[in-house]
């Protein structure tokens, strides 16, 4: 069987486990959705300025809150999913199997890139009902999809990097947390960093790749809304940087020659 | 004609200046079940996982199935099943999908539901992972190593924690296996087990082997003096003398070259004295008498 038969033959047993713990994949769903819900109305009903325009606060946690989803997919939880593989043994087990690492990472990726796709789906939907938010098409959807992708492959690379600093299982939820939550805050995922934010603190989220691709998924999530232009051709208002894609492809680089190198397949004692 | 399977030469592996493994000599023919016996931390594991190839050794040769583990080749791996002392599996799999699932990593897969009835799960087929017994998840380790149809099985302890009854059933399943063909390294630290299951037993203590060879006769076992130890009534006048010794349980022990006469003389001197004993025993010293002459020291530092 091919490298790419096995990966997607894992993907379906990986799928088929994920739907049957239903308590874990409804909250892996719910999360985000909550998360826009409340910080919609605790900060919503005005308008939050985003590259010197203003924009309904709505549309910023709509935006803001698909990428938290697939942050979540992707890294949050394929980074303690696989510690307790390998506190359980059974990426040992699966070591002394011929099936090569790549199939089995490649399905853990892809998985968590499902998810990531069908949450985003989910908020898209759920802030156009509820908000009347935009949907992105055109040119916007095509930088929507690429950020989306390699924002996908980059956390969850850099999810089997820190799991080498992740001494057990137990210890994974708070170290996970520990290292996205501030970064989460810190780059206007949950709160809008208006331009009072201490410069020192939009200086260091800028050297991480949480800020990058928040702002790529907004910035292109909301390419089609315009403004009208001087010779009444329509511009675009929020403009996606592509050096965001770059920026959080380094730090995915980064991640896959960290866990090429530190990534443990056994039970840490 | 014999194959071997397992070659090991002068075996070594340290862990810093910790020796574990203080050159080793092992074969394990096809077809053979072969235990390896001692005390935790004694160099099993690491000798076992050597040859899975988890580690890399120090020194030494290591050929298993004619190939290097050390290497670590896809072509190796599709050949052997190995059962580690605990693994997981996905909780939300079923014991058939979990077969399958495994099955599906190797060229020529056993057939599933055969594995299942192999183990002894068949009315668990349906059943989720999360849903088995403890003993049963272990069984079902013994079934996903036995999914690729492998040639040699490495089993770690397989029976560790088990109740008087799963171990059994174990054993069972063991000898299901060689009735098949197949050929099983064995790690454990169970008398009877290596004694019930194995052809061959290597007695391992402080990473050096200190005797090898067939339980029943396992560093000059059968050639020990046969033991027989009785205890005469309250009543029975004062003994001659057979060169007897009182036992740990207060009975008399005659250790004999010739169990059958000196038996004889013994009972014999009874009955014409006009009484029975009230308890009689003969016996050759049992494996674990053996294994505790071997391995008094380690057990005592433990």
């Amino acid at each position: 069987m091919s490298l790419l038969g096995q990966v997607v033959r894992q993907f379906a047993f990986t799928n088929k486990a994920f739907w049957r713990n239903p308590a874990s994949a409804f909250f892996t769903f719910a999360f985000p959705l909550m998360f826009l819900v409340i910080f919609t109305s605790l900060l919503g009903g005005g308008e939050t300025p985003i590259q010197g325009t203003d924009l309904a606060t709505s549309s910023y946690f709509v935006g803001v809150m698909a990428a938290f989803g697939v942050i979540s997919a992707c890294f949050t939880n394929i980074a303690i999913q696989t510690t307790f593989s390998r506190d359980e043994g059974l990426l040992k087990r699966l070591r002394g199997t011929p099936l090569p690492a790549g199939a089995y990472l490649g399905a853990r990726i892809l998985h968590a890139t499902a998810v990531g796709a069908l949450l985003i789906v989910i908020t898209l939907v759920f802030g156009k009902l509820v908000y009347d938010s935009p949907i992105p098409t055109g040119g916007p959807l095509v930088e929507f999809v690429v950020m989306f992708l390699v924002g996908s492959l980059t956390f969850a690379a850099l999810a089997f990097a820190i799991t080498a600093i992740i001494p057990n299982a137990d210890a994974s939820p708070p170290i996970v947390n520990a290292a996205i939550l501030p970064l989460l805050f810190i780059s206007g995922v949950f709160i809008p960093l208006g331009d009072e934010a201490p410069a020192w603190m939009t200086t260091l989220a800028d050297i991480f790749p949480v800020k990058h691709f928040a702002d790529g998924m907004l910035t292109s999530f909301l390419g089609n809304v315009t403004a009208p232009g001087p010779v009444d051709l329509p511009i675009r208002i929020f403009v996606f940087e592509w050096v965001d894609v770059l920026i959080v492809a380094a730090w995915g680089v980064a991640g896959m020659l960290l866990a090429t190198r530190f990534f443990s397949w056994e039970p840490r004692k | 004609m014999t194959e071997r399977v397992i070659d090991v030469q002068g075996l070594r592996k340290s862990y810093g200046d910790v020796e574990a493994v203080k050159g080793i000599d092992l074969q394990v023919d096809r077809g053979e079940v072969f235990a390896m016996l001692g005390p935790n931390g004694a160099g099993k594991t690491t000798t076992t996982e050597i040859l899975e190839g988890y580690r890399t050794r120090s020194g030494g040769e290591a050929l298993v199935l004619g190939q290097d583990p050390a290497k670590g080749g896809t072509e190796l791996k599709r050949r052997i099943g190995i059962v580690l002392q605990s693994t997981g599996v996905d909780p939300f799999l079923t014991v058939r999908e979990t077969v399958e699932l495994y099955a599906g990593y190797y060229p020529a897969p056993r057939d599933i539901d055969e594995v299942i009835d192999l183990v002894g799960l068949a009315e668990k087929r349906t059943t989720r992972v999360n849903k088995l017994s403890g003993g049963q998840q272990r069984r079902l380790d013994v079934a996903v190593a036995l999914a690729g149809d492998p040639e040699l099985l490495f089993l770690d302890e397989p029976t560790t924690g088990f109740d008087p009854n799963a171990r059994r059933n174990a054993w069972e399943i063991v000898r299901n296996l060689t009735a098949i063909g197949k050929t099983v390294f064995l790690t454990t630290h169970f008398m009877d087990e290596a004694q019930y299951l194995a052809n061959r037993v290597a007695v391992i203590a402080k990473g050096e082997i200190v005797a090898e060879g067939p339980p029943a006769t396992i560093a000059g076992r059968d050639r020990m003096k046969a033991r027989i130890s009785f205890r005469p009534p309250q009543a029975a006048p004062a003994l001659p003398d057979w060169g007897q010794s009182v036992g740990a349980d207060g009975a008399f022990e005659v250790r004999s070259d010739d169990p059958t006469r000196t038996a004889h003389e013994i009972t014999g001197w009874a009955l014409d004295h006009g009484f029975s004993f009230e308890s009689l025993e003969i016996g050759v010293p049992s494996l674990e008498d053996v294994y505790l002459d071997l391995t008094g020291d380690e057990e005592e530092q433990e």
